[in-house]
């Protein structure tokens, strides 16, 4: 397959990416507003092409299980669901981290809590940046404000999951996962052969050759001290990614009086309400973080010295803005607007909620 | 007669498997689990297949049964291993995969996983020890804890109007049309023993050929949680236990 012009939803461009990635296994369970991922792949079929494994499970439990489970084999394997199912899995995701093994999970976010909403949101946020799992673990958190990011981060995810050895998540929401865009998918490349699978992750347990010892995956260890050094292990990993892969896009931020920091379809939506902002002559620029986690606590910090005030705004009661008023360390004012349960605000709400925040912007 | 012409290939009743290691076992004395795993390791060794299994660990007290056999593990969260089991077979389907799991792991918290994967007829065996009690967390009530057995949450006994009924995970599982292979044996006699060997062996070869899912069910003792001795154990296991769980083959579709 070669690099293709296409016209489709983000959860169908996560799933084609999937199969040009060169995937070695997708486990899912339908959940609106994300199930075209598994139906697209189940209409694909890539078994036949790629050798691909597209596999229903009986549960999200289940899938994120298999996915621990292909991990551990060294594969390159995936497992997307929404909110109330990401939930579900959070244990297995616990389990993937502590077992230093690579993975990708799609969460196309809908409104909570409980069963909640179809509707879009971004109240996941502080499950995705700050755990969610039990116990000391951090996820790649990658952020798409477009259906071409939901295609690049499957390649960007599976890249750094398997560079740390640690899962990466893509955090979208149900406006990024439902809406149609164009989009450049990548060509094909070839799935790992087994052979390259054991050079590459020399951990996986693939039946063990005469030549090496057992491979075991376990996140077991009664011994403290050394569960200690796994602990720090895992730290040591989190703090070269902080310091390698944090990602993030500037908006009109030379000139700006203001800051608007927003993430994936709200970011898009405040880019319009900046433009109009400009067209009234308030200067407000945009920062889009792209890493959820890693945070882009840097570029804030030195932005927040040129700027008067900073909205946070998302798709929640007020989850991102902590990391941004962590990151001004009490420099300026940092308010919140959010819209809840599924409402996804329009560019002129946003504004006035601008205005009514930061009534001296206007004069 | 010298001891070195004793010492011949065809005198010989008994050797350590290659692939069970030095490792002292955590399991109590009269423990069902050390048989099996040397079970295990045996077959693994005969079949010639140690480079093609893998193995997926419980939770409970078989957790460390990748200490003790030299192939390669992964360590499953608790229930999960048919899940897990899937997928690696799936992604690898030239692989011997099994799941070692007791009851707790097995027809509790992972009823849901082995239920389906069954049902799929995925080509995995499911190892299933059976002692009707939670050992590794101190003995409390499983699902398959006999009517009137003492545990740890059930102090005065099972009783079906609380506690209800003790659950035939393996009959069940027998009905289901993905399974090719479903037979229940023990381990407390050497001739039971050498009829869970061929059992184990044969739904090894069942999942090396592509024929669906094999669950080789093991009544077991678990002295330490029955509060009895070994022997005691043993003859309570035979008492009771069988007759609630009787063993023998419950279906076998693959006919050597």
């Amino acid at each position: 397959m070669k690099e293709e012009v296409r016209l489709m939803k983000g959860n169908e461009a996560i799933a084609h990416a999937a199969i040009r990635y060169g995937v070695d296994g997708y486990f899912g369970y339908p959940i609106t507003p994300q199930s075209e991922i598994l139906e697209t792949l189940e209409a694909e079929m890539p078994w036949e092409t790629t050798g691909m494994v597209v596999l229903q499970a009986e549960s999200e439990v289940a899938a994120i299980n298999m996915v621990y489970a292909g991990a551990a084999c060294g594969k390159a394997v995936m497992t997307s669901s929404s909110s109330p199912g990401v939930s579900l899995k959070q244990e297995g995701i616990s389990y993937i981290a502590a077992g230093e093994l690579p993975a990708l999970i799609v969460n196309v976010m809908r409104g909570g809590p409980g069963l909640g909403t179809i509707h879009p949101s971004q109240a996941d946020y502080f499950q995705a940046t700050k755990g969610g799992g039990h116990g000391d673990y951090h996820l790649i958190v990658l952020a798409p404000s477009t259906v071409q990011e939901m295609a690049d981060f499957v390649t960007l995810g599976f890249d750094l999951a398997f560079k740390y050895r640690t899962p990466a998540m893509i955090l979208a929401d149900g406006i990024v996962g439902q809406m149609m865009e164009k989009v450049v998918l990548p060509p094909a490349r070839p799935r790992r052969t087994d052979e390259e699978i054991a050079r590459q992750c020399p951990w996986a347990i693939t039946g063990r050759p005469a030549t090496r010892k057992p491979n075991v995956i376990t996140t077991l260890e009664l011994d403290t001290a050394q569960m200690e050094r796994n602990n720090e292990r895992y730290q040591r990993t989190y703090h070269v990614i902080e310091q390698n892969e944090v990602r993030y896009e500037k908006f009109m931020t030379e000139d700006a009086d203001y800051l608007i920091v927003a993430f994936g379809s709200m970011a898009r939506i405040c880019q319009k309400s900046i433009e109009e902002a400009r067209e009234q002559g308030i200067k407000i620029g945009l920062i889009r973080p792209i890493t959820l986690w890693p945070f882009p606590y840097q570029a804030i910090k030195e932005l927040s010295d040129k700027v008067k005030g900073i909205l946070v705004v998302e798709l929640n009661a007020g989850q991102m803005i902590e990391d941004v008023r962590l990151a001004v360390e009490g420099n300026l004012p940092v308010h919140h607007f959010g819209r809840l349960g599924g409402i996804v605000p329009n560019p002129q709400e946003v504004l006035e909620a601008f205005n009514n925040k930061f009534p001296d912007a206007k004069k | 007669m010298t001891i070195e012409e004793i010492i011949k290939p065809e005198n010989r009743v008994y050797a350590k498997p290659r692939l069970l290691n030095d490792n002292n076992m955590h399991y109590c004395p009269g423990c069902s689990h050390g048989v099996v795993h040397r079970l295990i390791a045996e077959i693994v060794e005969e079949m010639g297949i140690e480079d093609k299994t893998i193995g997926i660990a419980p939770v409970g007290c078989a957790v460390f049964a990748y200490n003790y056999v030299d192939i390669d593990w992964i360590e499953a969260a608790h229930g999960r291993a048919p899940a897990i089991a899937t997928a690696v077979k799936r992604l690898n389907p030239s692989r011997m995969v099994f799941t070692y799991q007791g009851d707790g792991d097995l027809a509790a918290i992972g009823t849901c996983e082995t239920i389906h994967a069954a049902n799929r007829g995925e080509n995995i065996v499911i190892i299933f020890i059976n002692n009707g009690i939670y050992g590794m967390t101190g003995g409390q009530m499983a699902p398959t804890t006999l009517e009137g057995m003492k545990t740890s949450t059930t102090p005065y006994g099972r009783r079906i109007d609380l506690n209800g009924y003790p659950l035939n995970i393996t009959s069940l599982v027998a009905q289901l049309d993905g399974t090719c292979y479903v037979t229940r044996q023990a381990v407390h006699t050497p001739a039971a023993v050498r009829k869970t060997k061929n059992a184990i062996k044969q739904a090894f070869q069942n999942s090396m050929d592509g024929k669906g899912t094999s669950l080789v069910e093991i009544v077991s003792t678990c002295s330490s949680g029955w509060k009895m001795t070994p022997v005691q154990a043993n003859k309570w296991m035979e008492e009771n236990m069988f007759a609630k769980y009787p063993l023998g083959d419950i279906k076998n579709t693959v006919k050597q």
